[in-house]
């Protein structure tokens, strides 16, 4: 039950091949998935493409909510990789976590802060790049002193709360879920015939659960990311 | 036991910077894959259909405006062609008055023609006849004459003879 992280030491940096493997795999069954659903496209769309389409029409939904779409159009493509590369992920690690040798391979990559924040931080810093590049140095600058001047500490710890609170919200639901699956699975129901009868019931249930969380922080997350895009980007704010 | 197995999401010792640059490389490359593979194509195609239902739209609606046009004028052909039905009618009503009354005048000026001719002829006749009547009359007074001439009668006899010749003349006409 000891589980390792396996960390490679490489050019001076640390890589745990898990978060590594899992990347990979999300990554590739995100793009099989797109690939999938567009490959054979029509005017009238059929299966996957429908598929497609729905999922592409709710990310613009998500983007038209929050800021008009001559703007938000730029960021669609950005939202529908998150929101899809995320929701898979959180998915991966739902079925097994597989254990090789004392050290955990597969989860979900979002069950680790690392790879979270460093998505919270990438879209924090886009947010930042895309107030710079439409708005302009100066109109970007003042924004920090809107509405009042003396908010101005506070609008720069928000920068760094938003980064904290997009990455955590994530990884902590999705940890969550799986700390309690694998109490669940690896430890009640290896407590003898009883305790595996006991844990069916709670695991079924516990990952019906983790299924809508991981669906709702896939939403919340592509949400989020494009109301920080539409704070620095519009002008009424 | 439990606890050790919490540790599922610490990255242990050390900073893990290799996890964070290989998920930025890997989102970068997988937001480029879907914007070429995925987005990029499916932009286009979506694209491309609401400009076809647009298209579509205005079609309907321009074969819409143009047979209404069409009817519009088909309307008026008909209307023209019942005026212009109504109108012949008309005239060939008025040129049949018109022949007609031509007709009859015509008619009228050739009895009158041939009534007057008729007239004539009679006239023409009848002085005919009665020259005639003329003549005889003159040559039976001659011949009364003539008789008288002969005989030498008495009063009673020329009576007598005149009257016979009269009626000998009555009965030979």
């Amino acid at each position: 039950m000891h589980h390792e992280a396996p960390i490679v030491d490489f050019l001076g940096l640390n890589f745990n091949l898990s978060n590594v493997l899992m990347i990979t795999v999300a990554s590739a069954v995100v793009f099989i998935i797109a690939l999938l659903s567009t490959r054979r496209m029509a005017m009238k769309p059929a299966g996957m493409q429908n598929f497609f389409e729905w999922i592409m029409d709710f990310v613009k939904n998500i983007i038209n909510s929050t800021m008009d779409w001559k703007t938000g159009g730029r960021f669609h493509i950005l939202g529908l990789t998150l929101i899809m590369y995320i929701f898979i992920s959180n998915m991966l690690g739902l079925p097994f976590a597989i254990v090789y040798d004392h050290t955990l391979w597969w989860k979900s990559p979002t069950a680790d802060p690392v790879i979270t924040l460093t998505l919270a931080a990438m879209v924090v810093g886009l947010s930042h790049y895309y107030g710079v590049k439409l708005k302009g140095v100066g109109e970007y600058g003042k924004d920090f002193f809107r509405p009042m001047p003396f908010l101005f500490p506070l609008k720069i710890i928000e920068e760094f709360a938003n980064t904290l609170t997009l990455g955590l919200r994530l990884y902590g639901n999705i940890y969550a879920g799986e700390i309690l699956l694998t109490l669940l699975v690896g430890g009640l129901a290896h407590a003898g015939v009883g305790g595996m009868l006991a844990a069916i019931l709670p695991t079924i249930v516990w990952q019906g659960f983790s299924i809508f969380v991981g669906s709702i922080q896939a939403f919340i997350f592509c949400m989020l990311t494009m109301v920080y895009m539409a704070h620095k980007v519009s002008h009424d704010h | 036991m439990l606890t050790n197995s919490l540790v599922l999401g610490a990255a242990g010792g050390g900073f893990n910077g290799g996890d964070i640059l290989y998920q930025l490389v890997m989102f970068i490359i997988l937001l480029a894959l879907l914007k070429k593979f995925a987005w990029g194509p499916l932009m286009g195609i979506m694209q491309q259909r609401e400009e076809h239902i647009a298209s579509e739209i205005e079609a309907a609606e321009e074969s819409r405006a143009e047979a209404k046009k069409l009817l519009e004028e088909q309307r008026n052909l008909l209307k023209e062609a019942r005026t212009e039905a109504q109108g012949l009618i008309e005239s060939a009503k008025k040129q049949g008055d018109v022949q007609r009354e031509e007709i009859i005048a015509a008619a009228r000026t050739e009895s009158d023609r041939i009534k007057e001719s008729a007239k004539l002829e009679i006239e023409q006749q009848k002085e005919q006849a009665v020259a005639a009547i003329r003549e005889q009359v003159a040559s039976l007074s001659v011949l009364i004459a003539s008789k008288v001439i002969e005989k030498e009668l008495s009063a009673a006899d020329q009576e007598k003879l005149i009257n016979e010749y009269i009626q000998e003349a009555g009965e030979k006409r």
